[in-house]
């Protein structure tokens, strides 16, 4: 979906101007990481950046990029537009929703922003880090036992390479991943982790799952988790999810 | 222990725990020489399935030796390892059963496609053998039909309905709902079904016989049997005696023995009979169309199914059924207030039934000529002058 922004001075006064021909996206998109009630925007000239946090030890972000200059995308049949208006601090965030000619007006209050957590991930701390495609990771999720609090990802060099288990009441499961599976784009594990992520914190993800083609798992030295997931819409426009977590405390060795 | 499931069969294998499911809450596994069993019972012992698949079903089968091993497991477990039924068949290759005796571990490894490895470690609990006692060959009935036949009966009655009675004679099968009599007499409704002995594959009817068991049971045997495309054997005898319902193929053999109420139970309803006079009923074969006499049928006799006609106390029961048009599958609902108010009726006269009950019963028996229709307007009017005549008479 193409995201336009412009900042308008005078007229206006706005601060933030955005476009979408297709509201329907950014819809989608919003609704995979809305598992709190509130969430900060943050307008940068690359794009839109949503963010969703949970008790200081889940962080999801979404990611819309600013389409660029010149490239024009036509707009579908009933697609609802929306642009986007603020006019700076204290101010509400207006949107205009427009279709087949009906104009809708929200205003919605905005609140002080907290500052996000800084989860302090980065690349060069990465000690494992795997592609996937969507579509296995899917099964699994769906599949996972509830009953178990925690869900414990292995990453290995060696067998099992890649594993994700759960202890519920029936027992311990195990969803195992080869190196080599056609499923498996990327495999760079350099040494064998075993951490454990609350199964409440994580369950929220499976919204961005099922929207996403490919999606990364990385864990850096401290055992903290980054889920990267990579969506395409329907106009071929790519958006990013990700989620950061914190491994459980604590932990029981089996 | 050591098995082996592939392809198609870990389907199958799926499909039967999850017809173990309808009937208790545990699953009772043991591995024997002529296959694996696996087995559940309800928590009042009056529902048991066993389904035995031998060893041929299986691409590998090993079991303990020396002494019999048996456990029993949760059976929600089971389910979870084989959830999303729809998607076993194209993602899963083969499944593993493998028993870690020292750790008391069963482990359940799917092998998937893109070679993913699902594996379940399910804890169990040593257990008692359990075996029903049955002997279905020596039963006096036997019906076999393919299951599309018995889905499509049962889909007339609601998924809500515990009990089902299913009464035969040497012609004929009739599946009716069974009605508690402490259920609100207004509110109940009454479904009927009745099939004739040539939809089955086997009819054979020792004796006349009514029983009533639970549905909810025979339908998990259903969704199984209609999976596989197999026949379902029903073998009964008189009610009180259990019901076995087997489904077989060369690789496989389920059993699902079912209770029935006994005989107190399965009179109580109509213990009016006795008080009725009854006139000769009229010929089995409805196209005949003797409609009069039909109608002086109606009048005094009850018009529920012939459970009622079957029961011992009157043994000559052979002729007294109440008959069906002659249409294969056919339904007919009765407002169980107006049979009341019929009973009513005829308790001590001999009274006709009240015109609203007949003309229900006329839309769904008339035939659309118009002759007949002509005749039945003239019966109905008779009737009518009749009682009219009765009620003056039986004023105080």
């Amino acid at each position: 979906m193409p995201l336009s922004t412009q900042s308008q001075t005078g007229g206006d006064n706005y601060v933030l101007v955005a476009s979408l021909d297709n509201v329907r996206n950014l819809s989608n998109i919003l609704k995979a990481i809305t598992f709190k009630d509130h969430a900060i925007f943050n307008a940068t000239p690359n794009g839109l950046k949503v963010t969703v946090e949970d008790s200081k030890c889940l962080q999801a972000n979404a990611f819309i990029q600013v389409n660029l200059p010149g490239v024009y995308h036509q707009r579908g049949l009933m697609a609802t537009a929306l642009r986007m208006c603020y006019n700076g601090y204290g101010y509400p965030l207006t949107l205009f929703l427009e279709e087949g000619g009906v104009v809708t007006v929200c205003k919605i209050n905005t609140q002080e922003p907290e500052e996000p957590i800084d989860f302090e991930f980065c690349s060069t701390n990465v000690t494992n880090k795997v592609i996937l495609q969507s579509e296995s990771l899917k099964e699994a999720f769906s599949e996972l036992d509830m009953t178990s609090e925690v869900l414990q990802i292995t990453m290995s060099p060696s067998q099992p390479y890649f594993r994700l288990s759960t202890f519920g009441n029936s027992g311990n499961a195990h969803y195992d991943y080869p190196k080599d599976s056609d499923m498996m784009e990327l495999f760079q594990c350099t040494k064998t982790q075993t951490n454990r992520y609350k199964m409440s914190l994580l369950k929220p993800s499976t919204k961005a799952l099922a929207l996403s083609c490919k999606v990364s798992v990385r864990t850096d030295s401290r055992g903290f988790l980054s889920l990267q997931y990579l969506v395409r819409n329907d106009d071929g426009q790519i958006c990013f999810v990700e989620y950061y977590c914190c491994p459980d405390e604590e932990v029981e060795e089996e | 222990m050591d098995c082996v499931v592939t392809g198609g069969n870990v389907k199958v294998l799926a499909k039967a725990i999850h017809s173990l499911s309808r009937i208790g809450d545990e699953l009772y596994l043991e591995p024997q020489e002529d296959g694996l069993a696996l087995r559940s019972v309800n928590s009042s012992r009056s529902a048991y399935a066993c389904f035995l698949f031998s060893p041929l079903f299986f691409s590998r089968y090993t079991i303990p030796l020396g002494h019999a091993f048996r456990c029993k497991m949760a059976i929600k477990c089971v389910q979870a390892v084989f959830r999303s039924l729809s998607s076993l068949e194209k993602t899963v290759e083969k499944c593993h059963i493998e028993l870690d005796g020292e750790k008391s571990r069963l482990t359940f490894t799917l092998h998937c496609k893109h070679g993913l490895l699902k594996t379940h470690n399910l804890s169990f609990q040593d257990s008692e053998s359990l075996q029903a006692v049955f002997d279905k060959e020596s039963c006096a009935n036997m019906l076999r039909a393919q299951p599309r036949l018995l889905v499509d009966t049962v889909l007339h009655f609601p998924p809500s309905l515990e009990e089902v009675s299913v009464s035969v004679s040497g012609e004929r099968v009739w599946f009716r709902n069974h009605v508690d009599d402490e259920a609100e007499q207004s509110k109940a409704m009454l479904t009927e079904l009745c099939l004739s002995s040539d939809e089955f594959d086997h009819f054979a009817v020792g004796a006349q016989t009514s029983i009533t068991f639970c549905l909810k049971e025979l339908r998990g045997l259903l969704v199984f049997a209609e999976s596989t495309g197999l026949p379902v054997s029903v073998y009964f005898d008189e009610p009180g005696s259990p019901v076995v319902l087997s489904v077989t193929d060369s690789v496989l053999e389920v059993n699902f023995v079912l209770a029935t109420l006994s005989d107190d139970s399965n009179l109580c309803n109509h213990n009016n009979n006795t008080k009725r006079a009854r006139s000769p009923p009229p010929p089995d074969d409805f196209m005949t169309d003797d409609i009069d006499s039909y109608l002086i049928a109606m009048e005094t006799s009850e018009l529920a199914g012939p459970s009622d006609a079957l029961a011992p106390r009157c043994p000559s029961s052979n002729h007294t059924l109440t008959t069906q048009p002659s249409v294969d599958i056919h339904r007919r609902r009765l407002e169980r207030g107006e049979e009341e108010e019929e009973e009513e009726d005829t308790e001590d006269t001999e009274r006709p039934p009240n015109k609203k009950f007949r003309s229900l019963f006329f839309g769904s028996v008339c035939p659309s000529d118009s002759q007949l229709t002509n005749q039945t307007i003239k019966s109905q009017e008779v009737l009518a002058s009749d009682s009219e005549d009765d009620t003056q008479a039986s004023l105080p």
